[in-house]
């Protein structure tokens, strides 16, 4: 487990912006009648949207929102590792997958980097620009080693171009995501090795079929639509 | 010819997202193609279907998919059925849903729309993970491009009203658990639940629930369309079918590719991924499927197939087919220290044995990386592991102990030879060398 609590220092007050209110409303609208609690990862996730982070007056508003104990919101922001209970750097938020996958590919030397450009690992960076984490396994193993920042994967990344990556978002620019190789995807360095047959995309797929295989011989007819 | 199969079998066509994601793309890739004609059978036809298919979970324990539908109630209560799907991919090693949800989305909401046909469900959830930003984006969308189309939805052109909603994850790997998952698509801290009752009994909001994997739903429609002994002719008996499968590590060129079950581990190594770094000489040892399976030596990997069968024979699992390479460079003790930490960080808390065993094993897995530790902390580590192993609500306990037992069942001598080198040259005072294992 890891150990997460709230940060001592929280602001007076919360309050939703109209477009978070709104989605906010989209998702409970998800669920069924008198189960809005399911909503609340989501609109926790809105709430790190508007605000960076979540705090405590931010917590109370959920509850009160979705008719739940305030110690159930707390539980949730707690248990879930992706819910920042700190002010995070106003321009990055970085976060460096370390698992044994990425780990394997050097994710070491990305965190070096981190460490050097930005300071120690979980705090605000001097300038407050800059927040960095090492999390676990972010699901992008065969593009190792990977960061996410701002919730979106740089991959295939070298010191070199991790650090030019940083000094981008630094500049005020906002790099593409994705392979920092120019990768397609996951497919294996240098292209795809499958996939390569042009009929898979000539539209020979999309003709109606002739027979469903195995059919039962005397299928029900369906029922009649509008 | 790369690997076994062949183009015109594959399922996933736009594996790299080379393609258009969305409907018209999908449509002309096959997605949608006779879903019409499969949803005039029956729930049962559809069952038996999946059921002569072979084809077993692909999110790691390898249920029978079509045996697991027919749980479900044969008929609606006053309780509705479910369907979730299972996107939170957190196994490290394993990155395959991640290539259906952002590239072939239309394959996974056709699936859907079957599954939950068979199961008898009008509405299905997606829970998706946290992290995956631009792939819930992507299938949000595609989601929107199927209602629109009226291909789901109430009143669709298929004539079985059905909903589809993505939820998502706050970063807990536990709650890949399906009871845990559920805990937490009820808005509740991702502790799994004892079963019985099982999910197809009482699953979300106490209704009959059926849980799989993306991959698995995904493959649902091209079975039925081309028919299930077209699947089962892939692969040995009682491990049919293609698969994705995701290669990490020290290879030359890492990628997630759709094979056939059964293709031996060095074909797939050698061929799709360009070999291993410094050649298959340099290979030290490979975790087949994913990191919750023990590791398996280079001399087994060169006779190990990737299916459930084989790989169990060799004291390991297919899992998820996420193959991590480690060569010689590798610190396989490092390896498996740090998957330690990481189930450390992922227990939730519940159970005794993994919430302070999986912590007492990291711990003391840090001292055999650098040799700091006493011999006979090596067996008190595998005596811990197999107290740890199958006392715990959920399968994350098995899975912090397995990595563990699986290197030190191939790679002892290389802890001991580290504990010996560390003590060489220190004097040997009772008790001077070692932090107390708490």
């Amino acid at each position: 487990m890891s150990v997460r609590r709230l940060s001592p220092n929280q602001p007076a007050s919360f309050a939703f912006q109209p477009e978070t209110l709104e989605k906010a409303k989209w998702w409970i609208a998800k669920f069924p009648q008198g189960r809005q609690q399911s909503a609340v990862i989501p609109i926790l996730w809105l709430i790190q949207k508007q605000e960076g982070w979540v705090s405590e007056p931010a917590i109370r508003a959920v509850a009160e929102m979705l008719g739940m104990a305030r110690i159930r919101v707390l539980e949730v922001a707690t248990f879930y590792t992706m819910f920042m209970l700190e002010p995070v750097g106003s321009v990055a938020l970085v976060q460096v997958c370390g698992t044994t996958p990425c780990q394997l590919r050097g994710s070491e030397s990305l965190m070096a980097v981190c460490k050097r450009k930005i300071g120690a690992k979980d705090h605000l960076s001097a300038d407050g620009k800059f927040y960095w984490q090492e999390v676990e396994c972010l699901g992008a193993c065969a593009n190792a080693p990977m960061a996410a920042i701002n919730d979106y994967y740089y991959e295939d990344l070298t010191p070199e171009s991790f650090e030019a990556l940083l000094d981008d978002f630094a500049a005020g620019k906002a790099p593409p995501p994705g392979s920092a190789t120019k990768r397609q995807g996951s497919a294996p360095e240098g292209g795809p090795l499958t996939l390569s047959d042009p009929a898979l995309y000539d539209g020979t797929a999309a003709q109606p079929l002739k027979a469903l295989p195995n059919a039962a011989p005397k299928a029900p007819e369906p029922e009649p639509t509008a | 010819m790369v690997g076994i199969l062949e183009d015109k079998d594959r399922i996933f066509t736009n594996l790299y997202g080379l393609h258009d994601f969305g409907l018209e793309g999908a449509k002309r890739r096959g997605a949608w193609n006779g879903v019409r004609e499969i949803l005039s059978q029956t729930p049962e036809w559809i069952c038996d279907q999946v059921k002569n298919s072979g084809l077993r979970g692909r999110g790691g324990a390898g249920f029978g998919t079509g045996l697991k539908w027919t749980f479900m109630p044969k008929q609606e209560s006053e309780r509705p059925h479910f369907l979730v799907v299972n996107a939170d991919e957190s196994e490290p090693g394993t990155c395959k849903d991640r290539e259906i949800l952002r590239n072939d989305p239309h394959l996974l909401i056709e699936g859907c729309m079957i599954a939950s046909y068979a199961i008898r469900a009008h509405a299905c959830y997606i829970y998706i993970r946290g992290e995956y930003v631009f792939e819930r984006e992507r299938l949000e969308a595609a989601i929107k491009q199927a209602y629109e189309a009226k291909l789901i939805g109430k009143d669709n052109i298929h004539g079985w009203d059905f909903d589809l909603y993505v939820t998502h994850g706050g970063g807990a790997y536990i709650c890949g658990d399906e009871t845990a998952l559920m805990e937490s698509l009820e808005g509740k801290k991702g502790q799994p639940r004892l079963k019985p009752p099982f999910p197809a009994g009482a699953g979300i909001y106490g209704c009959p629930t059926t849980i799989n994997n993306v991959e698995t739903i995904a493959t649902v429609g091209s079975i039925l369309r081309r028919g299930a002994e077209w699947f089962a002719g892939f692969g040995r008996p009682n491990n049919t079918g293609t698969k994705l499968m995701a290669i990490s590590g020290h290879v030359n060129r890492p990628c997630v590719v759709e094979e056939v079950m059964s293709i031996p581990l060095r074909q797939l190594l050698e061929e799709h991924c360009g070999g291993i770094r410094g050649g298959w000489g340099n290979l030290k040892a490979i975790i087949p499927g994913g990191s919750s399976v023990p590791m398996i030596t280079a001399e087994m990997a060169e006779t190990a197939l990737m299916d459930f069968d084989s790989l169990r024979e060799m004291r390991s699992g297919l899992g998820t087919a996420a193959v991590i390479v480690m060569d010689k460079d590798a610190d396989v003790v490092k390896s498996i220290a740090r998957l330690s930490y990481f189930y450390k960080h992922e227990s939730c808390g519940q159970c005794t044995p993994c919430r302070e065993g999986t912590g007492w094993m990291w711990r003391v897995m840090e001292r055999m990386v650098t040799g700091e530790a006493d011999m006979a902390e090596i067996d008190m580590l595998l005596d811990v592991a197999s107290q740890v192993e199958g006392h715990t609500i959920c399968g994350l306990g098995d899975a912090a102990a397995w990595p563990i037992q699986g290197l030190f069942r191939h790679f002892r001598h290389e802890v001991e030879d580290r504990i010996t080198q560390y003590r060489a040259g220190r004097p040997h005072v009772q008790g001077a060398t070692l932090v107390a294992a708490e």
